[in-house]
């Protein structure tokens, strides 16, 4: 039985994509040409205010983000997630991804992908990847359609780093055995609460913080 | 008084042994990426390097020769079929140090061979760097390897660095008689024929070392390379009392019965320096006045410069090493013929061991070209290599002080030693017994799959490979009492070593014979260049050294090199 975790950031970690990509699959895949046009032009519209919500706090940019999903059937968007990985995630996978969790699966690690994209966009992702398990957002249905509110706790920043230790206090895992791998700053508590955080692709902040505190640095780009 | 043999020593040109007198020249000493100039104590015994041997008039014909004319095997081309599957390994970017001119040996012997192959209808060959667990060679260190027109014709696929941790690229052979796991690359196992093309720089290097250890994964090379192992081991240098040699020849020979091995071994001078720094080379007795101005100028830019520019320059300047022997043919009656060669260049007999030995430590290691050397290097230096460069019985008495003369930085290179890092800053503050580090951490971080991944697609040294660097300065710890480092810029290094420091050679001198006694004798192992002393024990024969009276000397002193040049030629 293993007794240590190996956990994955996904965005911009093993995949080259983010949320956004994501949601623009969905709405560009509405169903309606209204519905397509409504959606996509309204996506647009918020890039500016997506990228600097991003930078500045990833928490406020999550629950922002995710309103647009409001009104959409959670059938659609089960069905869509399997497009969407076919079409988008799987080709968008870092190839030396596959390496990097084929070496944790062998040094006797459980795989874990935690992500602030919604769960039913990173189960075919996770299944491809051989991941033990997944943690991430789920979306609030009501009547079969999306709110547009994310059932809490959201998945960003510390709350990674707080949902990560309940997992591994339920699963009797030695955090400071575990391994964390993440490209964003803004995930410095999940890195900071293992024994063996690695910076993968990391950004300007991260690797200057990585270097500080000599945590190893992956490029799988 | 002493002794008319002792006097006459003293004056003898072509010794090299020099005692040091009142008016002695002072000796020119590595300090890192720095020169000293020192006055070592009256009596002190230098020993220097023996002069690099003639190199062969012609290295391509001596190639030819050595493949048409192999030992214990039929001739290189008897031994090739049209559509054989070849796998030909070199050694990496270690060997030699620091990295030879181009054209390296090894381009010169892969283009008679490849054209041989050629000639031969062998079209499926690979080249295999035999790296084990060192760090992958840069693309660019690849073609500066092989030459631009090998590079062309194999690089990406058919020219690659071996990977030990890739679970499909390794092939387990059966087991030595002593249970010792035997896995090779599994391309160079499934060859028809698999041609190792090594660079012997010192004994250490080449015979059952190449294939069995430069080609094997971590499992295998757990056999030997293991404090129990080093600690059995008399001498890395002397192959016949190496209890290493011993494990790695029977993992070689197994891989011997499976395998058809043809070894092509080349040996190299000891010319590391030429040109404007050939003074290098020369013992100080020896210097011109145009010898002193080049090195006062040398100290005074190299002064000037930071830190990392020192290490690019040092690091650009390739070695003026000629190529002295070539052999070929099965493992052992080849690897006896380049011992021999190589003992001919490097010995150097000495008689009688000293109380405190000083090594000047320079800016490389094997496991540093193009990188910075970190504290655990420098550990591996002073006490693995050149505390071992012995056949057998070190320069330092039992229980004596050896003095490092380095800045000791706390500084690493994140991209070629990542698990060095975590070694030095986690593992040496909790313990530095290398059986404990071994039993408690070393496969954690064998298994660390950030470092797994690392070694196999960046550039750096397995998770393993730190330990192994402590282990092989196992011998040198366990064998002195004291290890100070003059010059230390820190505390902190010198002391999770488990060392002591000094500001400058004349205070560790000091605090040696604090310890060991006002009369105590003392050597200083003039490297680079390379050499390995010959230290004979207990013979009738008189010591190098005369006993010194306690008063004789006053340890040393910085001195600029023209101000006190001694009695020079």
């Amino acid at each position: 039985m293993t007794s240590k975790a190996a956990f994955y950031d996904v965005d911009g970690t093993l995949v080259r994509t983010n949320i956004v990509h994501a949601y623009a699959y969905y709405a560009m895949n509405r169903g309606s040409i209204t519905g397509i046009a409504l959606r996509t032009l309204s996506t647009v519209a918020g890039i500016p205010a997506f990228k600097l919500l991003d930078l500045t706090n990833r928490k406020v940019f999550n629950e922002f983000f995710y309103r647009y999903y409001a009104g959409l059937s959670e059938d659609r968007l089960l069905t869509l997630a399997e497009d969407l990985f076919e079409d988008v995630l799987k080709s968008a996978i870092y190839k030396e991804a596959h390496d990097l969790i084929a070496e944790a699966r062998r040094a006797g690690c459980r795989i874990v992908l935690v992500s602030g994209a919604l769960d039913f966009t990173i189960q075919p992702l996770a299944r491809h990847l051989g991941a033990d398990d997944v943690i991430a957002n789920k979306m609030q249905f009501v009547g079969g359609l999306a709110t547009g509110k994310v059932i809490p706790p959201i998945i960003e920043g510390a709350n990674k780093a707080n949902v990560i230790r309940d997992y591994c206090v339920r699963e009797r895992l030695s955090l400071d055995q575990c391994f964390a791998y993440s490209d964003s700053f803004s995930d410095y508590a999940m890195l900071a609460i293992v024994g063996r955080p690695t910076a993968v692709n990391p950004d300007m902040r991260l690797r200057s913080v990585a270097r500080a505190y000599n945590w190893p640095v992956l490029d799988l780009r | 008084m002493r002794p008319l043999k002792t006097l006459r020593k003293l004056k003898d040109e072509e010794s090299h042994i020099v005692i040091t007198e009142k008016g002695s020249p002072p000796r020119v000493i590595f300090y890192g990426e720095d020169l000293w100039t020192e006055n070592l104590p009256v009596g002190t015994r230098v020993i220097h390097a023996r002069p690099p041997l003639e190199g062969l008039p012609n290295v391509r014909a001596a190639i030819r020769y050595a493949i048409n004319h192999p030992e214990e095997m039929e001739p290189l081309h008897a031994l090739l079929e049209p559509g054989m599957k070849v796998t030909i390994a070199v050694d990496d970017i270690s060997l030699p140090l620091p990295p030879m001119r181009t054209p390296d040996v090894r381009q010169q012997v892969l283009e008679i061979v490849l054209e041989l192959l050629a000639d031969s209808g062998v079209d499926d060959v690979h080249i295999v760097i035999a790296n084990a667990l060192h760090r992958r060679m840069t693309e660019a260190e690849m073609k500066r390897m092989v030459g631009q027109k090998i590079f062309d014709a194999f690089y990406p696929d058919r020219f690659y660095n071996h990977d030990a941790e890739d679970p499909d690229g390794i092939v387990e052979l059966e087991r030595t008689s002593e249970n010792e796991v035997v896995a090779i690359n599994r391309r160079a196992a499934e060859s028809d024929l698999l041609i190792y093309v090594n660079i012997n720089l010192v004994p250490m290097d080449g015979g059952h070392k190449s294939v069995g250890t430069g080609l094997a994964n971590y499992e295998s090379l757990r056999a030997h390379h293991n404090p129990k192992t080093i600690r059995e081991t008399d001498s890395y240098m002397e192959p016949s009392r190496s209890k290493l040699h011993q494990s790695t020849e029977r993992i070689g020979r197994v891989i011997d019965k499976h395998l058809k091995v043809f070894h092509i071994e080349t040996v190299l001078n000891n010319k590391m320096f030429d040109g404007q720094m050939d003074f290098l080379m020369k013992r100080e007795e020896d210097f011109t006045e145009f010898d002193r101005l080049k090195l006062q100028a040398m100290q005074y830019a190299l002064k000037r410069m930071p830190r990392a520019a020192k290490r690019k320059l040092f690091h650009s300047v390739p070695a003026a090493y000629d190529v002295i022997g070539v052999f070929a043919g099965a493992t052992e009656p080849t690897h006896r013929k380049t011992l021999e060669l190589s003992w001919k260049q490097y010995s150097v007999p000495v008689n009688g061991q000293s109380d405190i030995v000083i090594f000047g430590m320079t800016h490389i290691s094997p496991y540093n070209v193009n990188s910075i050397l970190n504290p655990l290097l420098l550990q591996v230096n002073g006490l693995g290599y050149y505390f071992n460069m012995n056949r057998g019985v070190p320069v330092v008495k039992k229980g004596g002080v050896i003095i490092l003369c380095h800045p000791a930085y706390d500084e690493f290179d994140p991209e070629h030693h990542p698990s060095y890092i975590e070694f030095f800053n986690r593992l040496l503050p909790e313990t530095r017994d290398a059986m404990v580090l071994e039993h408690k951490y070393e496969r954690e971080f064998a298994r660390n799959p950030s470092y797994v991944h690392l070694y196999r697609k960046g550039n750096a040294y397995h998770g393993a490979h730190p330990f192994y660097m402590w282990y092989w300065g196992e011998n040198g710890r366990q064998h002195v009492s004291k290890v100070i480092v003059a010059g230390s810029e820190n505390n902190h290094v010198p002391e999770l070593m488990g060392w002591e420091r000094a500001d400058t050679l004349s205070e560790a001198i000091d605090m040696a014979r604090g310890f060991m006694g006002r009369n105590a004798s003392i050597s200083y192992v003039h490297i680079p260049p390379i050499l390995i002393t010959d230290v004979k024990v207990g013979s009738k024969e008189e010591p190098d050294q005369p006993a010194l009276p306690p008063s004789a000397g006053t340890g040393a002193s910085a001195t600029p090199p023209a101000v006190r040049a001694g009695p020079a030629k």
